[in-house]
């Protein structure tokens, strides 16, 4: 049902162990994906963002393990708890058929010395489904998203940058999922192919093949173009969660203002407003700051944000923060 | 004068043994650039822009045409070993990836006693750290953090930082910036930005930036030169190209960056 719950993560906690040392990657995230929005988690390099794709589909290996928190998605009207399973289980359960992942890397995701049809066929064979029938499906897949469907019988090295990236996407929405995350998927394409990525992405969605989409991203202005929701992340921590045209007119964190008054866009008011840097780098998650997690970066501290960490409250309604500024 | 003039700059790459196949990768190109001015090459991989740079700094010879700076034609005057240390005094390099323009195995404040070397006058060795402890915070940067360190023990931020740091001690009066803040995060672009921009107010340097990021163009440049396949297919102020582009590839370039403020029309 649109509007309701999809997937729900409480308190997720994941760290990759290093010996005697946690990275702190995840730390405590909450947030819900209503069913037919497109959320857009965004935030510098090193943030967590990627593992946290990862544990939403319980891709855990070590050195990485989930310490604690529930995901549970919504399946056939039925709550799944995904993060009781191990990863094998996932693998069969909702890999590909509840949520499909295209990985950062996802031009290399394809297999290199077999043609497409084949790793299509691989495919069915571990979902134990119709080879044939995935086949055919897939060629309409392919023209869906502007692709020939001669290039099935093609070696992933006689595709373009662009073109790989599209026939990633058919290949992983062809079981349907009703949740797609893509993990900075354009970063590697030039900004006319981004176009077109980003549009075969909404098209999918329109077509009703996915249903919501998290899209992982650095860069806020191509996030912005398809998202209806932010959240914001900084060194393993949500900072704050709004609604895109909300957090486009007042960002509300210290973190999020310096993060949007970073952005270089060809636009006049960019170039009316100038260009800011937060000093400093994000820290170290073996070892992150007491309090809150930016204070040493941030420019509106308080003595309170060295000791005590900011909770994230709501400060409107659908708009989180975690902040002192705002109560935290 | 104008700093530097590029005159019908053409470069054939030539490939193959015995069927030779030739590639233009820059064809009949000429723009000049005035002191204290910051232009931008902008346009997709492979359009050029990083061989017209190679070309500028007298790293890749041209197959025809000519490049002057300050009046010298660095192809054809420059015969001696001093007059191309000259010339490498006045034009100064920041390349995309500053992993590369370092020497893992030496320590990051190498790169600055070479600059040091090419002063026409030697500075003894203490006023020589001196030189390089004033050129460090010129950049922002605290000296104790960055000498002794090795390359990979900073961030890349800071390994931009310190190149810029060289021009501060070479005082060259030509930069050419090739993608400097590709590599790096956003949130330290900014600054990479300012110091350039000091740079030229202080110094009167000349800037080409070299990227395919254009709204890194629009923000800093005086003039944007559009280039595709081997050729300046538009020429102008940053606000006449983002806001009137008239050449069909500008247009389509301008119109798919994803904006802040803007939602792209069709997706």
């Amino acid at each position: 049902m649109k509007g309701e719950a999809l997937l729900k993560l409480e308190n997720v906690k994941a760290y990759y162990k290093m010996g005697k040392y946690h990275v702190k990657a995840v730390d405590g995230v909450s947030f819900e994906i209503l069913d037919g929005e497109v959320v857009g988690i965004v935030g510098e390099s090193g943030c967590g963002k990627s593992t946290l794709a990862n544990v939403i589909i319980m891709n855990i290996m070590r050195p990485l393990i989930l310490l604690g928190g529930k995901i549970v998605m919504k399946v056939n009207g039925a709550d799944v708890e995904i993060s009781s399973m191990g990863r094998e289980e996932a693998k069969r359960k909702i890999w590909g058929k509840e949520i499909t992942v295209i990985p950062q890397s996802a031009m290399n995701a394809l297999m290199p010395t077999i043609k497409l049809e084949r790793f299509i066929r691989d495919i069915a064979k571990s979902h134990e489904i119709d080879g044939d029938g995935l086949v055919k499906k897939a060629k309409v897949r392919f023209k869906e998203v502007g692709l020939d469907e001669e290039c099935l019988s093609r070696y992933p090295f006689e595709l373009s940058g662009g073109m790989k990236q599209r026939a990633v996407i058919a290949i992983a929405s062809l079981l349907n999922p009703q949740l797609l995350i893509a993990d900075e998927p354009t970063s590697a394409l030039d900004v006319v192919n981004q176009k077109v990525f980003l549009k075969v992405l909404m098209q999918l969605k329109r077509q009703g093949v996915i249903r919501s989409i998290i899209f992982i991203s650095h860069d806020i202005a191509t996030v912005r173009q398809i998202a209806t929701r932010m959240i914001i992340m900084y060194a393993g921590k949500i900072v704050e969660i709004a609604l895109i045209e909300d957090i486009l007119k007042n960002p509300l964190h210290p973190y999020t203002k310096g993060l949007f008054n970073s952005v270089l866009t060809p636009e006049p008011e960019i170039k009316k407003r100038g260009i800011t840097t937060i000093p400093g780098a994000p820290p170290n998650l073996i070892d992150p700051p007491k309090g809150c997690r930016f204070h040493p970066r941030c420019s509106y501290r308080k003595p309170i944000c060295e000791k005590e960490e900011p909770k994230l409250i709501e400060v409107e309604p659908g708009r989180k923060v975690a902040c002192f500024l705002y109560g935290g | 004068m104008a700093k530097l003039v590029v005159k019908n700059l053409t470069k054939v790459y030539s490939l193959g043994f015995f069927s030779r196949k030739y590639i233009e990768a820059v064809r009949n190109i000429s723009f000049e650039v005035d002191e204290g001015e910051i232009i931008s090459l902008v346009g997709e991989s492979g359009s050029g822009k990083t061989t017209t740079a190679k070309i500028i700094l007298r790293l890749l010879p041209p197959t025809s045409g000519d490049v002057f700076i300050d009046g010298v034609n660095i192809w054809k005057d420059i015969t001696d070993q001093e007059s191309l240390k000259e010339l490498r005094r006045k034009v100064h390099a920041v390349f995309q990836d500053p992993f590369a323009s370092y020497n893992p195995f030496y320590p990051v404040e190498r790169t600055l006693w070479q600059a040091i070397n090419l002063l026409r006058e030697k500075p003894g060795k203490e006023e020589a750290q001196e030189i390089i402890r004033e050129a460090l915070f010129k950049v922002g940067l605290d000296p104790k953090d960055i000498l002794g360190k090795y390359p990979h023990q900073i961030s890349g931020g800071q390994k931009q930082r310190i190149m810029i740091a060289r021009c501060w001690i070479l005082k060259p009066s030509l930069i050419i910036a090739d993608e400097p803040t590709s590599m790096i995060d956003a949130s330290s672009r900014g600054g990479i930005i300012e110091l350039l921009e000091e740079l030229r107010e202080e110094q009167k340097t000349s800037i080409i930036f070299i990227t395919h990021d254009l709204g890194l163009a629009y923000y800093i440049s005086d003039r944007i030169l559009v280039m595709k396949d081997g050729k300046i297919v538009e020429e102008g102020k940053p606000d006449d190209i983002i806001v009137k582009p008239s050449h069909e590839y500008t247009k389509v370039l301008v119109e798919s960056i994803p904006k802040l403020y803007r939602k792209l029309e069709d997706i």
